[in-house]
């Protein structure tokens, strides 16, 4: 449309790539967003990392990681021979005497991979720590972008394996939570501060794990005709609900399994002693 | 809420140039961006180039990027920014630019030809189709798209990257599939086109670093990642990486599941 009007001031192409390409509108920014865009990412590097410290010192710590009758998530089960002995505990000596680092690293790969490889970590640590993107509509950083299309992230694909490994490992932590309700006379039918701090952690660590998006599709996405499979199309249907709150879960169950783990190490370090119920 | 006049920037140019232009417009109670960008035609711009139809949030013409974010300018209030604020509005940036506010958005056409249509059932003629509504579930979320591209134009992997356009057919069309292949009577796999294998070998399923952009500038609301693009991904496993399925499959000698 022809009215003589001129546009403003004007920035020419070409520039660069991505929202500068040519043919773009020529806006020099590589967003416009006002709001505190940076905030999400921000707190989600600082959460992350804050765990990854945390459990990489713990993790090969090797130490401090039973008071009877709590053992430390992070060491469950406890796979080598230079584990603590835990009455009726999950130590077995898969593993014998020749290894010789901290035994929490035997155990602790699966839950890492499955973490990892989680759809909402992987949202997370890509925003957070990759910028790639850092907030939606935000220009990203890098020159080129495959996404998981190559090795390594690729491999991301294997996600439901660090699932299927995932169940046993709950399975344990729960036999743990068990084990929980004894004191530190291995007596049954006790309960203290610590009991409670493993069956929030417990709960969490189990809602995780079923809200899984590979669990949603392994229970019933794959189908095709819900209606010819009515008992998976339910369980479809209860992985979807819990799934809608797959961040919350992963948050508060990482949260759960470091409180876990501390206050295990608090008690067997003796900064204090488990206050018990009954 | 009275009447008050707000400061807008607007980008005006084409595609060999153009800026941010400032304005001072009138807003009342109850207006839109789109009413003020229709104020500011009538009064101060009338050669403003704006794409828009049915100003109720279901025909995705007015898509535009409004403070950096992409919204539609008919669903977007006035009433969510304050009165001191500065309100600019760009065209999409992800696509080559027509005249001000229009962008050329034929990539999407050319994406959506690249999807296989529907295959209908062998021995099920027009009006014979009969489907059980949780069956249909998943695909009718899907349906509520309004194309109205906002998805498209926020999805890093071609915004950023104008060299995966070729490659990646973006979150919409990638819905497109999986609407398609959770769809009952969908019959594409007898006729020897594998939705599942083609959505990553050949519409760029694997470009898609699930960052969620697309399911939070939805105006429709529907949970793209959550429930089309990752189970079209977790569906690609079943196909091209799960040797357990694989196996599975040979064994049972079936191509897929229910």
């Amino acid at each position: 449309m022809a009215t003589g009007t001129e546009p403003p001031t004007t920035e020419r192409h070409p520039r660069a790539g991505g929202v500068r390409a040519a043919g773009r509108a020529a806006i020099a920014a590589p967003h416009l967003r006002t709001d505190r865009w940076w905030l999400a990412p921000a707190a989600t590097a600082a959460g992350l990392l804050a765990f990854v410290v945390y459990s990489t010192w713990r993790a090969f710590a090797g130490a401090d990681y039973y008071a009877a009758p709590y053992v430390s998530p992070f060491y469950s089960p406890c796979l080598a021979e230079n584990c603590e002995p835990m009455k009726g505990g999950p130590n077995w000596e898969i593993f014998g005497s020749w290894w010789g680092i901290s035994p929490a690293i035997i155990i602790l790969v699966f839950p890492l991979g499955f973490r990892l490889t989680c759809y909402y970590y992987r949202k997370a640590y890509y925003r957070g720590f990759w910028a790639s993107p850092p907030a939606c509509a935000v220009a990203e950083p890098h020159k080129k972008y495959t996404g998981e299309t190559r090795f390594p992230l690729i491999l991301q694909n294997i996600h439901r394996y660090f699932f299927y490994a995932a169940i046993p490992v709950a399975g344990i932590l729960t036999y743990d939570t068990v084990l929980a309700f004894r004191d530190e006379r291995y007596d049954w039918g006790h309960m203290g501060l610590g009991t409670l701090v493993f069956v929030v952690n417990i709960v969490l660590i189990w809602a995780y794990t079923l809200s899984c998006h590979s669990c949603r599709h392994i229970v019933g996405g794959k189908l095709k005709h819900f209606s010819r499979h009515p008992v998976r199309y339910r369980m479809w249907q209860f992985a979807g609900k819990l799934n809608a709150r797959h961040m919350l879960l992963a948050w508060t169950s990482l949260a759960s399994v470091a409180l876990a783990d501390l206050y295990v190490y608090l008690v067997a370090s003796g900064v204090f002693e488990d206050p018990r119920f009954f | 809420m009275s009447g008050y006049e707000a400061r807008f920037k607007v980008w005006r140019g084409d595609a060999h140039g153009g800026g941010l232009e400032d304005f001072r417009v009138e807003v009342n109670e109850g207006e839109v961006v789109l009413d003020i960008i229709h104020r500011l035609q009538a009064t101060q711009a009338p050669d403003l180039a704006v794409r828009w139809n049915c100003k109720a949030g279901k025909c995705g013409s007015c898509s535009a990027e409004i403070n950096g974010r992409p919204r539609l300018m008919c669903m977007t209030r006035m009433s969510v920014f304050t009165r001191e604020e500065t309100v600019t509005v760009t065209p999409l940036r992800a696509f080559p630019v027509v005249r001000d506010l229009v962008t050329d958005v034929g990539f999407n056409y050319r994406k959506a030809r690249e999807v296989p249509a529907f295959v209908p059932p062998a021995g099920v003629g027009p009006g014979e189709y009969r489907m059980m509504q949780e069956d249909v579930d998943r695909s009718q979320e899907f349906r509520k798209c309004i194309e109205c591209f906002l998805c498209q134009d926020t999805c890093h992997v071609v915004r950023d990257h104008e060299e995966n356009k070729a490659a990646f057919a973006g979150p919409r069309f990638l819905m497109r599939i999986a609407e398609l292949d959770m769809h009952p009577l969908d019959a594409a796999a007898e006729s020897g086109v594998d939705r599942k294998r083609t959505a990553q070998d050949e519409h760029g399923l694997g470009y898609c670093n699930i960052t969620k952009c697309c399911t939070e500038v939805c105006p429709e609301g529907i949970k793209i990642t959550d429930n089309a693009l990752i189970p079209l991904k977790e569906r690609a496993v079943d196909r091209k990486y799960d040797p357990l399925v694989w196996l599975g499959s040979k064994i049972r000698r079936r191509s897929s599941a229910g």
